[in-house]
C-alpha cells in the first residue's frame, strides 16, 4: 500500500465509507481476505482489479447485497450488517448489466425506482426532471427505454441511481461495452455529478484510462487482497522508474549497452533487439537529451527514440504481475519493464 | 405498501408493453379448446362395413335394409358387398374397411324357426371408438330385429329411467373448465416462472435488493402481480371460451360472482406454488425444462380428461393434493352445473388455503440478499 493512503482519505474529510477487515468466504474459497480502506466524502474512489479479484464481492458487501463473513463497513456511518435499511436509503447503486426496463419509458423507469425509495410524489417528479437533466436525457423522457443507444441507457442507469439523492454512489464498471465517445461522455457526466451534488463515488473498472482520469484515489484488488493504493500519481510514483526510453540505433554494438547504463537517471536497460533497446529512467528528459549528445559524439544515426510515462496499466501489471486475466488469451506484445535489482 | 405497488406497476406495465404473455397464454388453451372439442366427442360417421351374406333369404334382406337405413340417416357406416368371407376379414385387418358383417347360410330359416340364429360381425378392436360404435349400432339393429311385431300391454321387463340433469354436455363444454385452468397456468408459468427467474438473471432484482423494499413488500409485490395477471386471462379465457363452447351463465350474475372467486383463489394457488418452487432458482433453463413436467404432474391427474374415480391409488393421491383438481371440480361446477357456492365453497376453501400456505413457506425461502 502507498504512503498512508488509507488513512488519509479519511483524514482530511469525514469518511463516508470505512471498510475493515472485510472478509467473504464461500465454503472453502476466500473471495475477499480481510480488505481495509476509507473513503472520503465527496471522493471519487476506485477499485481496480482483474476478473475475479473480488471487486464486485466488495461493493455488493458494502452496498448490503452479500453479507460479509467477517469484519465490518460503515457506509454514511451505517454498519451494513446491522442497519442495512440505513444504508439503503443513502445509497445509490448501479449494477453492471443494464437492468432498465426496456419496455418501460426512461421516466416510467425512474419513477418506479424513486418509489421503491420512498420518494414523495411532489418530490419525485422534480428529482426526475433534476436527474434527467443532470445525464442529458431530458428530451427523451418519455422515450421506450428499449429504442435508446447503449451509451444512453448506460446515463438512464445513472439517472436511476440518483433519483433519490442518495449521498454515496456505488457504480459497478459503469463504461463497460461502451464506445469511447459514449465513455468520455459518461466521464464528464460523473465529474459534474461529484461537483454538483458533492457526491461520493466508489466504483469498479477495467479501464486503466479511466481510473486515472475520474478517481481521486484508486484501490487494486487482487486475489481479494488490497495490494496497493493511493492517488493515481502516488501509484505511478510506487513503480520503479518514472520513465521508459526506447530507443533503436542503426548500428548494432555490443557496448551500446554499457553506455546507455552509464547515463544519468538510468536504472535498467533492457536489450529488445539488434539496436533496440528499452531504458528505464527516473528521469526521460535528461537521459533522452544525454543519449542524444552520446550517439551525436560517436556519430551514430538513431533510427528512433520515444519516451513514455508510467502508466495505471504499468501500476496495474506491477502489482498483479500480469495483463487483466480476461485479455490473458489474448497474444501480448507489451514487455514489463525488469522490476529493480533484477537483470534485464 | 408503496414499494410493493411500485414492484406491481413495473409488472403491469410491461404486462401490458409485452402483449406476448397474454397471447400466449391464452393461445394454447383456446387451441386446445377448439381442436380437441372438436376432435373428440363427435359421432362417428362414414365407416365402411363389408356385408358377406351367404344366405340371401328375406331376413337377410330385411337386414341389409336396416344397414341402408343407417347409411342414408345417421351415416354411421355403409355396407360394401363381398363375396368371401375370408376377403373381408383381410380388409378389416388392412384397414381397406372398418368392420364385416358375416350373414350365413340358413340364416333366414333360423329365424323363422327361432332356431337360435346369429350373425357373425368381425371387428377392429385396435380402435376402441370406431369398434365400440359400430357395435353399438349393430347391437340396436340386432335389438330392433328382436323386438316383438306388437308390443306386449304389460311390459315384463325392468327399464330404466334416465334423467339428465343438465342440458346436453358436448366435449367442448367439458373442456371448458380445463381449458380456463390451463390458461391460467400458463399464464402464472410465463408470468411467475419464466419471467421472475429471467428478471434474476438480467439482475434486476439485484436492483431491486439494493433499495429499501422489504422482504415482504418484495415477496407480496411480485406474487400480486402474478396473480392480476393471472386473473386478468382467466377472465379472457372463461368469456371468450364460454362465447365459443355456447356456456350462457357467464351471463347472470350469480355464476359470475362465483366464477369471480374461483379464478381469484385458483391465481393465489397457482401463483404461491409456482413461486414457492421458482424461489431458489437462478437458471433461466430450469422454469423452461420444468414447464412440460408440471402440466403432466398437475394437469392429467387433476380430472381435467378423465375422471378420478377411475386412477389407481397413487394417482388419486396427487389428485387430492393438485391443486388444478379443485379447481377443474369448482369451474365444472360452475360453468357446467350452476352449482351455486354451496358447490364450490370447498374447493374456494382448499385453494385459498394452499396459495396463503404456499406463499408463506416461499416468502421464509425467499433471500433478501443475492
Amino acid at each position: 500500500m502507498t504512503g498512508n493512503a488509507a488513512a488519509r482519505g479519511a483524514g482530511v474529510r469525514p469518511e463516508a465509507i470505512s471498510v475493515d477487515r472485510i472478509v467473504k468466504r464461500y465454503g472453502d474459497f476466500e473471495a475477499v481476505k480481510g480488505v481495509s480502506f476509507s473513503v472520503a466524502q465527496g471522493e471519487i474512489f476506485g477499485l481496480l482489479g482483474p476478473n475475479g479479484a473480488g471487486k464486485s464481492t466488495l461493493i455488493r458487501m458494502m452496498t448490503t447485497l452479500i453479507p460479509a463473513t467477517a469484519g465490518k463497513a460503515l457506509v454514511a456511518g451505517y454498519d451494513v450488517a446491522r442497519d442495512p435499511d440505513a444504508v439503503r436509503r443513502l445509497i445509490g447503486v448501479i449494477p453492471q448489466a443494464l437492468t432498465s426496463d426496456p419496455d418501460l419509458s426512461v421516466e416510467e423507469n425512474l419513477s418506479i425506482y424513486a418509489k421503491l425509495y420512498s420518494v414523495p410524489r411532489a418530490q419525485r417528479e422534480k428529482n426526475i426532471a433534476s436527474v434527467l437533466e443532470a445525464v442529458d436525457l431530458s428530451k427523451w423522457r418519455q422515450a421506450q427505454t428499449k429504442t435508446l443507444s447503449g451509451g444512453m441507457r448506460r446515463r438512464l442507469e445513472i439517472a436511476r441511481g440518483l433519483v433519490h439523492n442518495p449521498r454515496i454512489f456505488f457504480l459497478d464498471e459503469p463504461t463497460t461495452g461502451l464506445d469511447p465517445v459514449s465513455r468520455i461522455a459518461v466521464w464528464e457526466m460523473l465529474n459534474n455529478l461529484k461537483s454538483d451534488r458533492d457526491l461520493t463515488m466508489l466504483l469498479t473498472t477495467h479501464y486503466m484510462e479511466e481510473a486515472d482520469k475520474l478517481c481521486d484515489r484508486i484501490a487494486i484488488v487482487d486475489h481479494g487482497t488490497l495490494v496497493a493504493l493511493g492517488t493515481p500519481m502516488e501509484l505511478k510514483h510506487s513503480v520503479p522508474g518514472a520513465n521508459v526510453v526506447e530507443v533503436h540505433f542503426e548500428r548494432e554494438s555490443p557496448e551500446w549497452g554499457a553506455r546507455l547504463e552509464k547515463l544519468e537517471g538510468v536504472q535498467s536497460v533492457q536489450a529488445e533487439s539488434a539496436g533496440f533497446y528499452r531504458v528505464l529512467t527516473s528521469s526521460g528528459s535528461r537521459t533522452t537529451m544525454q543519449l542524444v549528445e552520446m550517439a551525436t559524439q560517436l556519430g551514430e544515426t538513431l533510427s528512433s527514440l520515444s519516451v513514455q510515462n508510467t502508466t495505471l496499466d504499468d501500476v496495474f501489471v506491477h502489482y498483479t504481475g500480469r495483463q487483466l486475466r480476461d485479455e490473458q488469451v489474448k497474444p501480448v506484445n507489451y514487455m514489463m519493464p525488469p522490476r529493480p535489482g533484477m537483470q534485464p | 405498501m408503496n414499494r410493493m405497488m411500485a414492484i406491481v406497476e413495473r409488472e403491469m406495465r410491461k404486462f401490458f408493453r409485452s402483449p406476448t404473455l397474454m397471447i400466449m397464454s391464452l393461445m394454447m388453451p383456446i387451441l386446445q379448446l377448439v381442436i380437441m372439442g372438436n376432435a373428440f366427442g363427435g359421432k362417428i360417421v362414414g365407416c365402411r362395413v363389408a356385408v358377406v351374406d351367404h344366405d340371401r333369404g328375406p331376413q337377410a334382406v330385411k337386414l341389409r335394409e336396416a344397414f341402408a337405413a343407417i347409411a342414408v340417416n345417421i351415416k354411421t357406416f355403409k355396407t360394401i358387398e363381398y363375396q368371401s368371407e375370408v376377403q373381408a376379414r383381410e380388409d378389416v385387418r388392412t384397414g381397406k374397411v372398418d368392420g364385416a358383417i358375416v350373414i350365413p347360410e340358413q340364416y333366414s330359416r333360423r329365424v323363422y324357426a327361432k332356431d337360435a340364429p346369429q350373425l357373425g360381425f368381425v371387428t377392429d378392436n385396435s380402435d376402441q371408438f370406431t369398434s365400440g360404435s359400430l357395435e353399438g349400432e349393430m347391437q340396436l339393429v340386432v335389438d330392433a330385429l328382436n323386438a316383438p311385431l306388437i308390443q306386449p300391454r304389460m311390459a315384463n321387463a325392468i327399464a330404466l329411467e334416465i334423467v339428465e340433469l343438465y342440458p346436453y354436455v358436448n366435449y367442448m363444454k367439458f373442456l371448458l373448465p380445463a381449458t380456463v385452468a390451463l390458461a391460467m397456468y400458463i399464464s402464472v408459468m410465463i408470468g411467475g416462472g419464466i419471467l421472475y427467474i429471467d428478471d434474476k438473471s438480467r439482475g434486476v432484482h439485484e436492483g431491486y435488493l439494493a433499495t429499501p423494499i422489504t422482504k415482504l413488500e418484495l415477496v407480496f409485490g411480485m406474487n400480486l402481480a402474478g396473480a392480476i395477471k393471472a386473473v386478468l386471462s382467466g377472465i379472457c379465457l372463461t368469456v371468450i371460451g364460454s362465447l365459443m363452447a355456447g356456456v350462457g351463465v357467464i351471463f347472470h350474475p350469480e355464476p359470475m360472482l362465483g366464477l369471480f372467486c374461483m379464478i381469484l383463489a385458483t391465481s393465489m394457488a397457482f401463483n404461491g406454488m409456482m413461486f414457492l418452487l421458482m424461489v431458489r432458482v437462478n437458471d433461466p433453463l430450469v422454469p423452461r425444462a420444468t414447464f412440460g413436467i408440471l402440466n403432466t404432474l398437475l394437469f392429467y391427474p387433476s380430472g381435467a380428461m378423465y375422471p378420478v374415480a377411475s386412477f389407481p391409488g397413487w394417482l388419486r393421491a396427487i389428485a387430492v393434493v393438485d391443486p388444478f383438481t379443485y379447481c377443474i371440480h369448482g369451474f365444472k361446477a360452475v360453468l357446467l352445473k350452476d352449482g351455486g357456492f354451496a358447490a364450490i365453497q370447498f374447493d374456494l376453501l382448499f385453494l385459498f388455503s394452499f396459495g396463503i400456505a404456499t406463499l408463506l413457506i416461499a416468502a421464509g425461502l425467499f433471500k433478501r440478499t443475492l
